[in-house]
């Protein structure tokens, strides 16, 4: 039984290993993406300009309401019909491209954290105390700064169990990735239960290996909490 | 092909795909229902220990993919065939609609159970002292104070997971069911038109905002009572999920 999942060639260890590989690299190159986003939407929905807040309500209301496997095929589909046009446009011998999956995952998954994580942040730029920033105003600080050493450090303790919660939910929607092709966890198992034909045994594993990666983030994310919040008196 | 002539000529099946993610929806998030109420009562009222199987399946739907969830019920059923043929139960997981339904079923009955939880918990503890004092049997205390309110508390977070599951349902579509992701790609691929993915995004932003239309038409009503004197309280969000 332990075979089965023996590094080489006997095993699918080694299989499985490197599509936790791609996993894990999806969702760490996914996040800053996400984040950009996310802030991008928060400072579009609070803006001054009509159009520009405008623009970030449609974004965020839009993205959270689609099921996350219509985006990604959107987007790989979209963006690769997108792109073949451009590029025979450019160079019209060119055959068709591929649009690479680990993009189209990036892009996607990015889009939905970014929509999320907008209303997050929204929530905890709206929850600064206002006295603050003037504070800083009155004794001459540049926007910049007060956005730096006031705002940012108090917008991560409100933002970080939400943005927390959303970099869990997008872990696990890199298992979708493996639809549209991409040699990542879900469809290495995939692979080895086509071969093995026992796919219970193999897609429970994924199940648990998801779920270690899921239980060790909520365990750093409670330690980064507990990080951020050091120097708040607890209410009683 | 223009987007008019996409929704001419295929609008019957994509209205056959939207009834069939409403269906799978619909049942999925009423079967969680029906089962949730119970769980929730387990996870505040039974022992710590006695609670450890149900915080386990909780912690491991909340913590796999539902794609993986989904796979494991619909593939996985594959490799106990003999077993599942003994008991009868092998016409019930060949079929990928039941499959996605009790996937659905499953995740949705652990968010609820967690959603009722805080609602349960958010209940004052006076106002079941005073079913107590006027002699309410803990069954009747349950039915007419502990429920009603803890269900107006949950309300706006349920209405959450209902649309989360309606966006989970397109993942049937991985295993044959043509939903409106199913028929989606059934249209895409014969005509490789891009508006096709556009008008299922439409119908599913469709779906959703007239859901929390009738929910929220339907909060009022369960507080309408309290409407004049104050707004109802909101459940924090459970843990895991953010706000859809």
């Amino acid at each position: 039984m332990f075979e089965l999942f023996s590094y080489g060639d006997t095993g699918w260890g080694d299989e499985i290993l490197r599509g936790l590989a791609i996993t894990v690299q999806l969702a760490i190159v996914t996040l800053p993406v996400g984040l950009l986003l996310g802030f991008l939407a928060a400072f579009a929905s609070m803006s001054r300009l009509g159009p520009l807040r405008f623009l970030g309500f449609g974004y965020t209301t839009i993205m959270r309401g689609l099921p996350e496997i219509l985006t990604l095929f959107v987007v790989y589909n979209g963006v690769g019909l997108l792109l073949n046009m451009a590029l025979r446009w450019w160079n019209p011998e060119r055959g068709a491209t591929d649009f690479s999956p680990f993009a189209a995952g990036v892009i996607a998954l990015g889009m939905v954290f970014g929509a999320f994580a907008g209303e997050v942040l929204r929530g905890a730029f709206q929850s600064l105390d206002k006295g603050q920033t003037e504070a800083g105003r009155a004794i001459g600080m540049t926007q910049g700064q007060i956005f730096r050493r006031i705002q940012l450090p108090q917008l991560w303790r409100f933002a970080l169990p939400g943005l927390g919660n959303l970099w869990i939910n997008m872990l696990k929607d890199t298992a979708l990735v493996s639809v549209i092709a991409l040699d990542d966890l879900m469809r290495m198992t995939k692979v080895a239960v086509g071969v093995t034909k026992q796919p219970f045994t193999f897609y429970l594993l994924a199940c648990l290996i998801y779920w270690v990666m899921c239980v060790l983030s909520e365990l750093v994310l409670y330690w980064m909490e507990r990080r951020a919040n050091r120097g708040i008196r607890r209410a009683v | 092909m223009n987007p008019i002539e996409i929704i001419a000529q295929y609008w019957p099946r994509l209205l056959d795909g939207t009834l069939m993610t409403i269906k799978l929806t619909f049942l999925g998030a009423l079967i969680a229902a029906l089962v949730s109420p119970g769980f929730a009562l387990i996870r505040t009222h039974a022992a710590p220990l006695a609670q450890a199987p149900l915080r386990l399946y909780i912690s491991f739907m909340r913590g796999t993919p539902i794609l993986a969830q989904l796979f494991l019920i619909f593939y996985g059923s594959g490799q106990f065939r003999p077993i599942l043929q003994d008991w009868g139960l092998w016409t019930f997981f060949r079929d990928p609609f039941n499959c996605a339904l009790l996937a659905f079923a499953l995740n949705s009955t652990a968010y609820q159970t967690e959603i009722l939880r805080g609602g349960i918990m958010g209940v004052p503890q006076g106002e079941i002292e005073a079913a107590k004092a006027i002699g309410m049997t803990r069954f009747k205390t349950l039915r007419r104070v502990v429920f009603p309110h803890a269900y107006r508390i949950a309300w706006p977070a349920l209405g959450n997971e209902v649309i989360l599951l309606m966006k989970a349902s397109a993942l049937a579509s991985v295993v044959t069911v043509f939903d409106i992701m199913g028929r989606t790609r059934q249209i895409f691929s014969r005509t490789f038109d891009f508006s096709t993915y556009l008008w299922a995004a439409l119908i599913y932003l469709c779906i959703t905002a007239i859901f929390v239309l009738i929910w929220r038409q339907a909060e009022r009503r369960l507080s309408r009572h309290i409407e004049a004197h104050h707004k109802p309280r909101v459940a924090a969000q459970p843990a895991k999920e953010p706000q859809a």
